[in-house]
């Protein structure tokens, strides 16, 4: 294997009658990564994993798994196992028999098969369920069984699609907590597809945001997070102010109608560009020692903190703090160099508007028509 | 999905296709072809022409048929409700009892009427031994019609129950909760969301009362021919086929305009109701 | 659900008295001593030892069994196979033609369908010089065709219930295609398969009017061999042999049922 490196996609193409769901996508997997395909519903993640699965012959490019060209070999000849998104376990056969499904399509014995078996109960803490009705256990329990059917034929990578999509909240935090642990104690690659940015933040070693059958950024999550390559990156992974400005000189810009330090560089001078200012990274101070003035339009608490959005020259920002600010007042605002970061302008910029529209309920809304 | 493999997928319906082709669709035109053709194989419309001596066992047919659909539909609506809504042990039970009829041979059931019906019948006999009667029942279109509603009165009342069993109960309280009667809500709520199985039940009664052969020999006595009597007739007893083959045609192309109609007249009201 | 009131009660009881009727007077005069089929003389089972000295009706029973059996195994094989391949196709005018073309032999009137069949078969008899081409085949063939409709209409729906996702995971574990299929996508659908089986099987049995256009002297069925002899006065051993039948599909209904409602308690004692 070269450089550790165990799937690499060349210039792959998918496209579904005339739409194209992947251009030209390009990445590699090192062994024994955590990686975490992310993005809206339709940005081609689901796609990637089917191509890498061998449920899907991409249009052209190649899929090279340890040094080999596997474009047409059939999925049950592939190294690789799924994680379907509603589990897909086997209805007509029990827990036992839902696990050792794989083993006896190898032909084992059964003295190792049953062996194999406990094991992965045991890894999933389900014990003592192998006689267990797949209908008669719970939504997370089916999940366990599907994630020990999978690890039970010993992949060298595994791809989750999804997986803790239909839990609730709570199951959920646990899981991606089980199922890293897992991945560390069983030194597999994990190639996980998820639409929800926290969970691939909290789980990944590596992050590939994708959008529109392309990738937008790969990297480490700090890095995704706080270094977004470009509006889209910056909107979708955590809140984000992203505003049009411009770089004077290497480590100066401006916008909102001010000049501020920052830490880039490399840019033409008087280059166009986006600035991203996340709410967190912005203080609130005294207005004579403020760099930016606005007026409190709204306050939302939540919790940790106040969610409260400032109108700075007709562009509503969002700033989370701890202090409360009341409505109508004008504040003062200071941003520290390392807050704000610049991105080269792209197709996403202007896409995304300031946060005057912004409400909890229309966010939550967006959610739920994404899952669908 | 893999391209290969789901091509390959799709052969598995090839003998299916080839069968339907060869037994289905190839049939159908020899229906045509006979139809137009006389029995030296030579083209006519003879037959076509010939068909305007048979108009009134076809209107015969027609109105027996819808006459039988309807008194089904009367008979089957109430019982699939009251099935419907009694306990979960009684409608299998019942659901047993409507459909063991429908697994008697046809044949015999039929006979059997015959055999209650006649003048010096099973019926007659009873009732002449309590002093009334004999009444004069077999030989008559209120008997053919009888055989028709007996015979095909289970296929209007299944599909029927079957949709109520589908519709959510909780309509119904919603409906009275809002102030609906009894009456409004048949009308306005059961009805409109049984209309699925009240069409099927009218198409799986019409299709055979239309084109039965065997009823009107056994109970009309031969004095009400319908169409099914006289296609059997020319393929079983005159064996000229092609005239059948030119009924049939006639037949098939009749049941296929009332369908349509039906399906018309269904859709219609759907989208009625949807916009109301 | 509520108790039925009284008026449904009679309601019901009227109609089930006027769908019984006629076969309750079959079994009463089954047992009739007397040469009559509508009076009622005295207590015999003569006809009963009748019909079983008949040896063409029981050549026609031993047929109506063996062209049931035959056509209606055939008709499963096809249509389910032929359900999976449809099921695989995208909607469009191909799925929809044969989908179509796949209704027709429920949809035309059956006197159509028979005599359909036998112009072809006569057709091509004619055409090959076979005199009397009517006879099994033709009758497996006619049986074959207006079955599979019925096992496609029950297995479709098994498809459509059945998670995409199980065959693909059945290949990830290492399953060919075909494999996959035998041993994850068609236990998921045996009920179905089951079902279509159990009618192709029913209708086989009970076809008359399709078969009366398709069959010829040298093979008669049970229905066929009723009608020749209701043509003429029916002896009352016809009665027996319907009072038999009713017995037989009585029990096998009850059998079903019974069997139906263990596998209901099994699946729900399992969920608890």
């Amino acid at each position: 294997m070269k450089n550790n490196v165990i799937i690499d996609l060349k210039n792959i193409s998918v496209s579904f009658k005339d739409t194209k769901v992947l251009e030209n996508l390009s990445m590699y997997i090192r062994d024994k990564e955590f990686i975490t395909l992310l993005g809206p519903s339709g940005c081609g993640k689901t796609t990637t994993l089917r191509v890498i699965a061998g449920f899907l012959e991409p249009d052209s490019g190649e899929v090279i798994f340890e040094d080999k060209v596997i474009n047409g070999v059939p999925p049950h000849k592939r190294q690789v196992n799924t994680i379907f998104q509603r589990y897909a376990l086997f209805p007509h056969l029990n827990v036992y028999e839902n696990i050792a499904f794989g083993l006896r399509v190898k032909k084992m014995k059964e003295a190792e098969i049953k062996e194999i078996v406990t094991e992965m109960l045991e890894l999933v803490n389900l014990k003592g369920f192998e006689r267990r009705n797949i209908n008669a256990l719970s939504g997370g329990q089916q999940q366990r069984i599907a994630i020990a059917r999978a690890l039970a034929v010993k992949p060298r990578v595994l791809l989750l699609d999804e997986p803790l999509g239909a839990l609730d909240l709570k199951l959920r935090k646990d899981m991606q907590v089980e199922l890293k642990n897992i991945q560390q104690r069983l030194g597999i690659t994990f190639i996980y597809v998820t639409h929800d940015q926290e969970e691939a933040l909290s789980m990944s070693d590596t992050v590939v945001v994708m959008d529109g059958g392309e990738i937008q950024q790969i990297g480490r999550p700090e890095d995704v997070y706080n270094e977004p390559k470009n509006a889209f990156v910056a909107d979708f992974i955590g809140e984000s102010n992203i505003l049009d400005g411009k770089m004077l000189e290497d480590y100066k810009c401006s916008f909102s109608g001010a000049t501020f330090q920052c830490l880039d560089k490399g840019f033409a001078s008087g280059e166009q560009v986006d600035v991203v200012v996340r709410p967190e990274d912005v203080d609130i101070v005294s207005l004579d020692k403020a760099m930016l003035t606005g007026t409190v339009t709204s306050v939302t608490f939540k919790g940790v903190h106040f969610e409260i959005i400032v109108d700075i020259g007709g562009f509503k920002w969002m700033i989370q703090t701890t202090d409360y600010e009341p409505v109508g007042k004008e504040i003062g605002l200071f941003i520290e160099p390392d807050a704000i970061h610049i991105m080269k302008k792209s197709k996403y910029s202007g896409l995304y508007g300031d946060y005057s529209s912004f409400s909890d309920e229309l966010e939550h809304l967006s959610d739920i028509v994404e899952e669908e | 999905m893999n391209k290969k493999q789901a091509f390959k997928q799709k052969l598995c319906a090839s003998p299916h296709i080839v069968w339907s082709a060869i037994f289905v669709v190839v049939p159908l035109i020899m229906v045509l072809y006979y139809a137009i053709t006389d029995r030296t194989g030579a083209f006519t419309t003879d037959n076509i022409t010939r068909l305007s001596d048979y108009v009134t066992p076809f209107l015969r047919s027609l109105w027996f048929g819808i006459v039988a659909t309807i008194i089904c539909l009367i008979i089957a609506y109430p019982l699939a409700y009251i099935i419907a809504h009694s306990k979960a042990k009684v409608q299998s039970t019942m659901v047993i009892l409507v459909m063991i009829p429908m697994w008697m041979n046809f044949l015999l059931r039929t006979y059997a009427w015959m055999t209650l019906l006649e003048d010096s019948g099973v019926i007659n006999t009873i009732l002449g031994k309590i002093g009334i009667g004999p009444f004069h029942m077999i030989n008559t279109s209120g008997a053919v019609i009888l055989g028709m509603v007996y015979n095909f009165l289970p296929y209007m009342i299944l599909p029927i129950y079957t949709v109520m069993t589908k519709m959510d109960k909780n309509l119904v309280e919603a409906a009275h909760d809002l102030g609906a009667n009894k009456f409004r809500v048949i009308k306005d709520v059961v009805f409109p969301l049984t209309r699925s199985g009240v069409i099927s039940g009218i198409t799986m009664v019409f299709v055979p009362s239309v084109s039965t052969f065997y009823i009107s020999q056994k109970l009309g006595g031969g004095s009400f021919a319908l169409i099914g009597d006289i296609i059997e007739m020319q393929f079983q007893v005159s064996n000229n086929f092609n005239f059948g083959a030119a009924l049939s045609l006639v037949l098939m192309i009749l049941i296929l305009i009332c369908m349509a109609v039906m399906n018309r007249f269904g859709d219609a009201e759907k989208a009625g109701g949807v916009g109301v | 659900m509520t108790k039925m009131k009284l008026p449904s009660k009679l309601y019901v009881a009227i109609v089930l008295l006027f769908l019984y009727l006629p076969i309750f007077m079959l079994i009463v005069l089954s047992f009739n001593s007397a040469n009559s089929t509508s009076v009622m003389q005295g207590f015999s089972i003569k006809w009963y030892i009748e019909l079983f000295r008949d040896e063409a009706t029981l050549t026609a029973l031993y047929n109506t069994l063996l062209l049931a059996v035959t056509s209606s195994i055939t008709a499963t094989a096809i249509g389910t196979l032929a359900s999976v391949g449809i099921f695989k196709m995208k909607k469009g005018v191909v799925k929809s033609s044969i989908m179509s073309v796949t209704n027709i032999p429920m949809m035309n009137p059956e006197i159509v369908t028979g005599v359909s069949m036998m112009l072809l078969f006569v057709f091509i008899g004619s055409f090959l010089g076979i005199n009397g081409v009517l006879g099994f085949w033709t009758l497996f063939i006619a049986h074959v065709t207006f079955c599979i409709p019925y096992v496609i209409l029950n297995v479709m729906p098994k498809l459509r219930q059945t998670d995409a996702h199980l065959a693909e995971a059945a290949q990830d574990l290492g399953c060919t295609p075909a494999k996959a299929f035998i041993k994850v996508v068609l236990p998921s659908i045996l009920p179905g398969v089951i079902a279509g089986l159990i009618m192709s099987f029913t209708l086989s049995l009970d076809d008359f009017i399709i078969s009366y256009f398709v069959s010829g002297p040298k093979f008669q069925t049970l229905p066929i061999r009723i009608f020749s002899m209701t043509k003429k006065r029916v002896t009352p051993d016809m009665y027996a042999l319907s009072a038999i039948m009713f017995v037989v599909i009585l029990v096998l209904l009850i059998l079903v049922n019974v069997f139906q409602k263990n596998d209901e308690d099994k699946k729900g004692g399992a969920r608890r």
